[in-house]
């Protein structure tokens, strides 16, 4: 399924944090990154805690402001550049081309956990109604009960709300998807479930960048691992891991 | 693609020898909601004001785009045009809704009367309408006589927002909207206007010192102190990388629940 176009190309990314309130302490991240995804592909980012895989992660997703270097996702048969970009750009980006799926949910008062899942499908123009039913065939396939579904989800379990925001995360088919441990608090059974979609995503043609401690979870869905190294190593000295 | 809706360039306004906000310069463009955060003192009302055209900027100037005459200057159009867009393409919630309502009349009035300003004359249909907005802001359609007075902060709030958004404007100016309200009256505003800003696909800029607010509802954030913008992106990178040290210790002061 591996297309030789990549969906997703990164190098060059470098990123620190500076905080001021500690006199301006220097705290570099990623130095140097490079990498590339194509569609078909599950990449899973490998490294020891603190290496700063959520912040590449984060940093893809223009949560987090990258210093330099470039991300580059592939929409409308054209590279669009995400380091430096508009807002309304990155914006775009998310609402067609990449989607993230967090460990947490940020949960909305009032909203019902079958419209927070509806809510981007809507949003690209699909019927109300026809959003909510494939909310619902979502939420029922990652094993929510039906008579939650019309709840907030802010009273929800843990993992009842890792298994909404995935849902939410996974009802438009975005060609590229971010997935930062998805099944961290999910026991055996509903992480079978979400393996099983992200599977079906990739297969169908998904370019996909994630973070998955538990390794039976990431043997079953990447097709290669990246190795996110420690900030005080030098970048670059690494042997590639092969999946 | 089309231009920005908004255009401020080098907006500055001073009262007597103090700064109250200093060379802002943004673009809005259409759908977008551009959240301005900031401690009380930081400038954040009176930009607001200064864009919506209610007080003349001491340098600087605002654009806007019209449905029907082109890209005019806020502050160079004749009083009489500038009200005619306030009531027709815009729409302001203050954030005491007695600003925005008149307490005098009843709800009802409220509403048609913004509509009458945009050319309806029907009485029936006014009514209708009305009572349409009355349930989408989720006021008993039984209400519909009472004066605002009657009314709670809440419903008063949302009376306000329906009086505002009746007209189908494309611009929304709001300034601390859920400001001085309990928080479950807060939650249920919020919800409100999520849903009518993404529904009516609206164009806002929204003033607000709480940051959840801002994050529920805005795309973009300018982040200001002392009158300056000190840092602005998107929402989410504003508030979970943020860059300056004001928008660091901003961030920081949330209280967790």
């Amino acid at each position: 399924m591996t297309s030789s176009r990549p969906a997703l190309r990164v190098c060059g990314l470098t990123k620190s944090f500076i905080v001021h309130a500690q006199g301006d302490l220097a705290l570099p991240v990623l130095r140097d990154v490079a990498l590339s995804v194509s569609p078909g592909e599950c990449l899973a980012l490998v490294g020891p805690s603190g290496a700063g895989k959520s912040t590449l992660l984060r940093s893809l997703y223009g949560n987090y402001r990258a210093d330099g270097g470039s991300i580059r996702v592939r929409q409308d048969e054209a590279w669009t550049e995400l380091v430096g970009a508009e807002p309304r750009t990155v914006l775009d980006v998310r609402h067609r081309t990449m989607g993230f799926v967090s460990q947490f949910l940020r949960v909305i008062p009032r909203v019902s956990a079958v419209d927070v899942v509806a809510e981007p499908l809507r949003r690209r123009g699909s019927e109300p109604a026809e959003a909510r039913r494939r909310a619902e065939f979502l939420l029922a396939m990652l094993g929510i009960p039906a008579r939650l579904w019309s709840l907030p989800p802010a009273t929800f379990s843990g993992g009842e709300q890792q298994r909404v925001n995935i849902a939410r995360s996974l009802i438009v088919d975005y060609p590229i998807l971010l997935l930062d441990e998805p099944t961290a608090s999910l026991d055996a059974a509903n992480r079978d479930g979400v393996v099983e979609l992200i599977r079906q995503r990739r297969d169908a043609g998904a370019a996909i960048v994630g973070i998955f401690h538990d390794t039976g979870v990431r043997d079953a869905v990447a097709t290669r691992v990246h190795e996110v190294l420690p900030p005080a190593q030098p970048a670059g000295v690494s042997p590639g891991v092969a999946a | 693609m089309r231009g920005p809706l908004l255009s401020a360039c080098g907006v500055t306004k001073r009262f007597g020898g103090r700064i109250a906000c200093r060379d802002v310069s943004f673009d809005l463009w259409p759908g977008e909601v551009l959240g301005i955060v900031g401690e009380s003192g930081s400038g954040k009302t009176t930009l607001l004001n200064c864009l919506a055209g209610r007080l003349a900027p001491d340098g600087g100037s605002v654009t806007y785009e019209t449905l029907s005459a082109g890209i005019v200057d806020v502050h160079h159009l004749s009083e009489a045009r500038r009200r005619l867009l306030a009531r027709t393409e815009w729409g302001f919630v203050n954030q005491d809704a007695r600003d925005g309502l008149r307490m005098g009349v009843s709800a009802g009035a409220n509403i048609g009367e913004r509509l009458m300003a945009v050319g309806a004359r029907h009485y029936g249909e006014i009514r209708r309408e009305a009572i349409d907005w009355m349930t989408r802001v989720e006021i008993d359609a039984d209400r519909l006589d009472d004066r605002p007075t009657t009314y709670s902060g809440g419903m008063r709030q949302r009376l306000q927002i329906a009086r505002n958004l009746v007209s189908k404007p494309r611009l929304v100016f709001m300034d601390e909207p859920t400001g001085g309200l309990d928080v479950s009256v807060q939650a249920r505003i919020l919800d409100l206007l999520r849903g009518l800003v993404e529904g009516l696909h609206l164009s806002a800029v929204l003033v607000t010192h709480d940051l959840g607010v801002a994050r529920l509802l805005t795309h973009r954030l300018m982040v200001m102190q002392g009158g300056m913008v000190v840092e602005q992106g998107l929402t989410d990178q504003v508030l979970d990388d943020p860059q300056h040290a004001y928008t660091q210790m901003l961030v920081a002061s949330i209280l967790p629940v």
